[in-house]
């Protein structure tokens, strides 16, 4: 571990009344292979719960399915009491507005400068900014993840980390209430992956975000978890706080907390 | 086109006493068929394989996936667009190579012949009517939109591997050049009827 300060995570409420995404009997397969196995889960407000588990453990699966870039085949998924599953083509658009996905490549389009990166999401869901408003609010960010200076490259111009930062000011940009963060620190060096990690927390504070952050970096779920599962052969294997999990005499769980 | 059109056919039209009839018959020959099929084929491979690929690397790079995410929907943003500007560009193409071509067709008739610039395109446009340049136009819309369909759907649709962009790219021309070898000849059908 480095010496980068982290900030500290805050405490929540876990109650049945203060969810924002409840995930019931999720099943996902592809083909012959079922990937999420009646999967449940909880995130409450102002939570950071982070889903951990090997690589095809089925992470990334339940996380895309909770903005339905994947269909799921079985199971219910509320998110900020809406069933994701029913909704049409422009209700779900309307609380897509309300979630944050920060992607495990980035996925910054690389036609675009960073600015207009921002300005992308910026101009679709806060139709009522004026331009000048629009640059103030992509200067903000930019300055939050410490990349002002970028705002004119392209995203070919960036390393990996940068990216990545510049990918979660796209994101916060639209001040979402959830966020989904898809591997953050994926493919990251240890400096960099805290950066990430003490960004998330910052987010947590700044914005009163729900977060949900998939990952297998145990340092990042450290640095972040108010809450972690885990998941095994798509299921939830283990479901706690991170004390827990460090104490656990499980020997899959003890493999990660080593 | 016209250049090689213009050379090879002139020692047959010779050989009937024909080679004054040269002009119209590149003029005909090219607007009529030439022209459209070789832009739209060019253009199937430039422009398909472009289409193919790029979208085939967004789907890949998960920045369609980020697009749906900001509630932006890809199909209007990414297809829509590309097919409208190759259905209305590409006519503009083929016009364009149509004159280059009967550019090339004076030029040609140059090498082994003295016709001026005016009697050459004077006896061209003498041979053509409205009702070769219409359908010849018409069709190359089709051509645009078909070339921009393909291209769009195979890159969209891409796999989830590197690989899935080139075999995106690669499908995107073959289909597309297939197709407007197939809406041509369609179109040459209906032509006919006329």
């Amino acid at each position: 571990m480095n010496d980068t300060k982290i900030p500290t995570i805050l405490p929540v409420k876990t109650h049945s009344d203060n969810q924002v995404i409840e995930i019931n009997n999720l099943r996902k397969g592809f083909y012959q292979q079922e990937v999420l196995k009646n999967v449940s889960l909880q995130l409450f407000n102002g939570e950071n719960l982070v889903v951990l588990g090997k690589s095809g453990s089925g992470k990334s699966v339940l996380i895309k399915c909770i903005v339905r870039l994947l269909d799921p085949d079985d199971g219910t998924i509320n998110v900020l009491g809406e069933d994701v599953s029913a909704l049409k083509r422009d209700r779900l658009g309307e609380l897509r507005k309300k979630v944050g996905f920060l992607f495990q490549s980035g996925a910054l389009y690389d036609s675009m400068t960073v600015k207009q990166n921002l300005e992308f999401p910026l101009k679709r869901i806060k139709k009522n900014l004026t331009q000048k408003e629009m640059d103030e609010k992509i200067n903000e960010v930019l300055e939050q993840v410490g990349l002002l200076d970028a705002i004119n490259k392209m995203p070919s111009q960036l390393s990996g980390g940068m990216r990545k930062r510049i990918s979660l000011a796209r994101t916060i940009v639209v001040d979402p209430m959830i966020m989904l963060y898809d591997e953050p620190t994926t493919g990251l060096d240890p400096v960099t992956s805290d950066e990430i990690s003490s960004l998330i927390n910052e987010v947590q504070k700044t914005y009163k975000t729900s977060s949900l952050i998939i990952t297998h970096d145990i340092e990042c779920a450290r640095a972040t978890a108010n809450r972690i599962i885990m998941l095994h052969d798509g299921e939830v294997y283990q479901e706690g706080i991170l004390e827990e999990f460090e104490k656990s005499s499980d020997e899959l769980i003890k493999s990660f907390f080593k | 086109m016209g250049l090689v059109l213009t050379i090879q056919s002139r020692p047959a039209l010779a050989h009937f006493g024909a080679v004054s009839m040269l002009p119209g018959m590149v003029a005909i020959s090219l607007i009529r068929e030439m022209g459209p099929v070789i832009t739209a084929l060019i253009c199937a491979g430039k422009i398909g394989s472009g289409m193919g690929a790029e979208l085939g690397s967004m789907r890949v790079t998960e920045q369609i996936d980020a697009m749906e995410v900001s509630s932006t929907n890809p199909v209007k943003f990414l297809i829509v667009t590309r097919v409208l500007a190759a259905t209305l560009m590409i006519p503009l193409l083929v016009l364009y190579a149509d004159g280059l071509g009967l550019l090339g067709g004076w030029a040609g008739t140059n090498i082994k012949g003295d016709v001026t610039f005016i009697l050459f395109f004077s006896q061209a446009f003498g041979q053509i009517h409205f009702i070769d340049f219409l359908p010849a136009i018409l069709k190359t819309f089709f051509f645009g939109a078909v070339i921009g369909l393909v291209g769009c759907y195979k890159g969209y649709t891409a796999g989830r591997g590197t690989e899935s962009v080139g075999i995106a790219a690669n499908s995107a021309v073959v289909l597309s050049s297939l197709l407007v070898i197939i809406v041509d000849l369609i179109a040459v059908q209906i032509t006919d009827l006329l």
